[in-house]
């Protein structure tokens, strides 16, 4: 067990010689499976927009554009904070735990303006059964949202595991990397569903 | 500093250090991670619920030969509980005996083995794996026993009928399935990380990519398959289960759904899963055939480039099973051409088998009957898949026995030919006890010949007409093919006759088990690792730690010139000869 001063580090999983460690390894399946995922959500999407001849149907609210751009820039920040933090935080420099528990909490800001909007949008009539419109709509930023409140769980263990229990460079980086699967996924699907 | 240290742990940690301590009667059955038991549990599971399976297939076969008749053991048939049956049947044979048996267990229990390391790569990972797997076989059986019973919309759940209970009459069983259905992927997800991590980063030192045994390489294919087609499905899953019961409208025309959607993401899942599973059959019949040939795997390259092309293939042909469901016809052109493209490779790999087979002293003991059965039967269900791929005859063809059977030729030799080739051949390896050799011959003969006696008939009839999923074809005067009866008795009765062989089985399998002659560590004069563990079956840890073994040649090098044994295992150096 090897201990500094800022990271209680734990030693590392198995991994041949410069190959990929396999909690990365790992990491980066589950993100290609996730992928598949949405992309069969945007594309179910896209075929229910060309099935419907008014996208959005005329009694349907519409979705708020403005505020949104301005979320999707604050997890755009979270993701370079937590970059920037975390590579920090591995490399055992003090500043990286300010860095990722910032970037952090900036995703936790986004998921909490994104519940604001739905509580608003709901108020307006759009709801799951309302339409298409809304059942995709909800269907996909929730299920956004689900990995995004799931990535927050993992930095926040990251970072309480940090100067707790220790936490190996391979899990600092796995999390990080599902954070940054969830934040470059965001904008596509601000795209697809907002615009 | 800590850095520079923390890549040199290697295997220790991978368990925590479990090593030292003895595991509990707990540990080590109920909740083990040892990859072995996990794959017992797995196997075991698996052959359980294809009881059911079996006397779902017993139920509505006998209701096909003898219309509206009592049934033993069951009484008479009702139209819902034949639609379930038809249902349950598929669906608990591809998820809850195919997969489980052929990748999670044999994955499990080969990979660490065959690759020199002591277990998985995250051993509590595949824990969870097989808890979340026995989740949904509980799910799945609760399912059977809520008002109105089970799901009865066909496994392939298509909506508006699967959608709203309204139309399937059973709002609980439809979407107890769908869950039970999405549980079970979410355990073979995180199983097959595990398989594919464990291949990558936990091989023993010398083994190169051209020394894995193909049995390996199939699994890791088919988990990869798994993983970018499942994703899809499980899209597709939530959508149909909010329709279900929270009022969505994705699917269901009558309120502005689209149907054919469901179509497109229940195949984009369900087509490569075809070849998920066969994958680890014909990986199977690649390490037997070898063995009992006593000659090198001919072109193992070629095998793999034939198995990473089907693959990639069958991500291109989903479309194929909806030829007739209104899709532009320009397109059915396209997936017609990719449809008959993938038996190219297939094909190719079935020669390569052959091939092997070719110039070798060739022993035909059980498990190498059932390898070359796989090849034999597989063959006639990929030969009736070439019409059925082309959109012209397919309109024709369509949803008639003819489909019933082509299917059933490709997943009967997978999922239960396959799987006796593996659990005879490895029995040993599992149990440390040698089957009944006899028995095992006359189970393979029983088993083979009543196989053909079900599915030969049945493109007979679906040839002259007889539609797929009909309760009684007397209700319908324009269904009703009397000529056809006789088949349909002659399917059924070799049905009786293959159920009837399994018990031979099951007293081989479990007479074996405790009193079966003891095996050596290594009965087939093989060469692949999970022969050279010392102790049979493995201990924990499969080899003592200090002496792991090390890889110096490819999987198959059987009757070498030049040296005394026919065989060289992989582990021998070079200098010992």
């Amino acid at each position: 067990m090897t201990t500094a001063g800022v990271v209680h580090l734990r030693p590392q999983g198995v991994r041949r010689e410069g190959g990929v460690p396999s909690l990365t390894l790992a990491t980066m399946l589950f993100v290609c499976c996730e992928l598949m995922f949405f992309a069969a959500l945007i594309s179910a999407h896209a075929i229910g927009r060309a099935n419907l001849p008014m996208w959005p149907p005329l009694d349907q609210p519409r979705l708020p554009i403005e505020s949104t751009a301005f979320n999707t820039l604050v997890l755009l920040v979270s993701g370079v904070l937590v970059t920037v933090g975390g590579r920090r935080l591995e490399a055992e420099e003090s500043s990286g735990r300010r860095l990722l528990a910032l970037g952090t909490a900036a995703g936790l800001g986004f998921v909490l303006l994104q519940g604001v909007e739905w509580v608003r949008l709901l108020g307006q009539g759009l709801t799951l059964q309302s339409s298409a419109y809304g059942g995709f709509f909800y269907l996909i930023v929730g299920a956004h949202a689900l990995h995004a409140l799931a990535g927050l769980a993992a930095l926040g263990w990251t970072l309480r595991a940090a100067s707790t229990v220790g936490v190996s460079r391979d899990a600092m980086l796995a999390a990080r990397l599902y954070w940054v699967f969830v934040v470059f996924l965001w904008p596509v699907l601000y795209w697809r569903v907002y615009l | 500093m800590s850095v520079a240290h923390d890549h040199d742990h290697g295997h220790d940690d991978a368990h925590g250090g479990h090593h030292h301590h003895e595991p509990t009667f707990m540990e080590r059955y109920i909740i083990p991670t040892d990859h072995k038991y996990i794959a017992q549990q797995y196997l075991w599971t698996g052959m359980f619920m294809a009881l059911f399976g079996g006397f779902y297939a017993y139920l509505f076969r006998m209701q096909m030969a003898f219309p509206d008749m009592w049934i033993p053991f069951f009484g008479r048939l009702s139209a819902m509980e034949y639609n379930a049956a038809i249902t349950q049947h598929g669906s608990v044979m591809i998820f809850w005996v195919a997969m489980p048996v052929l990748i999670a267990a044999f994955g499990n229990f080969l990979i660490p083995l065959m690759i020199g390391a002591d277990d998985m790569v995250f051993p509590r990972l595949n824990r969870l794996s097989y808890q979340l797997f026995l989740l949904s076989a509980i799910i799945l059986i609760a399912s059977w026993f809520v008002p109105n019973g089970a799901f009865g919309g066909a496994w392939t759940a298509y909506p508006p009928l699967s959608g709203d209970g309204n139309y399937s009459l059973t709002p609980m069983g439809s979407s107890m399935w769908l869950v039970a259905v999405a549980v079970e992927f979410a355990a073979f997800l995180v199983g097959g990380i595990n398989f594919i991590v464990t291949a990558m980063n936990a091989r023993a030192p010398g083994m190169r990519w051209n020394d894995v045994p193909m049995i390996v390489w199939m699994i890791c294919i088919a988990s990869l398959l798994f993983m970018a087609s499942v994703g899809p499905l499980i899209a597709g899953a939530v959508m149909l289960f909010f329709d279900q019961n929270l009022g969505t409208n994705f699917f269901d025309p009558r309120r502005g759904g689209d149907p054919i959607l469901w179509q497109h993401l229940f195949w984009f899942f369900g087509h490569p899963e075809v070849y998920v599973v066969l994958l680890p059959a014909t990986g199977m019949v690649a390490e037997i055939v070898p063995v009992f040939a006593r000659k090198k795997l001919f072109a193992y390259d070629s095998v793999l480039y034939t198995a990473i092309g089907t693959g990639v293939l069958s991500f291109f042909v989903w479309a194929h099973h909806q030829f007739v469901a209104g899709i532009d016809p320009r397109m059915a052109n396209v997936f017609t051409i990719t449809t008959v493209l993938i038996s190219i490779p297939i094909a190719e790999m079935i020669f390569l088998y052959i091939a092997t087979l070719y110039g070798g002293s060739i022993r035909f003991t059980t498990p190498m009957l059932w390898a070359l059965g796989v090849v034999f039967s597989f063959l006639i269900g990929g030969v009736t898949g070439i019409y059925r791929g082309a959109s012209g005859a397919d309109m024709y063809f369509h949803d008639t026995y003819f489909v019933v059977a082509h299917f059933h030729f490709t997943f009967f030799p997978i999922a239960f030919i396959g799987t006796f080739a593996g659990f005879t051949y490895w029995f040993p390896k599992m149990f440390g006890r040698m089957m009944n050799d006899t028995l095992g011959k006359v189970h393979f003969w029983g088993t083979m010949i009543s196989f053909h006696g079900i599915f030969l008939p049945l493109f007979a009839t679906g040839l002259g007409g007889d539609h797929r999923r009909i309760y009684n074809y007397n209700h319908f005067a324009d269904l009703a093919t009397p000529d056809l009866q006789m088949l349909r008795i002659i399917s059924t009765v070799s049905l009786l006759i293959l159920i009837a062989f399994q018990f031979v089985f099951i007293y081989n399998t479990f007479k074996s088990l405790f009193w079966g002659p003891i095996a050596g560590t290594n009965p087939w004069k093989a060469t692949t690792l999970e022969w050279t563990t010392p102790e049979n079956p493995p201990s924990h840890g499969n080899w003592p730690p200090n002496a792991m073994p090390s890889v110096y040649r490819g999987a198959y090098e059987y009757s070498v010139p030049g040296r005394d044994e026919d065989y060289w295992p992989q582990n021998v150096p070079n200098k010992a000869g």
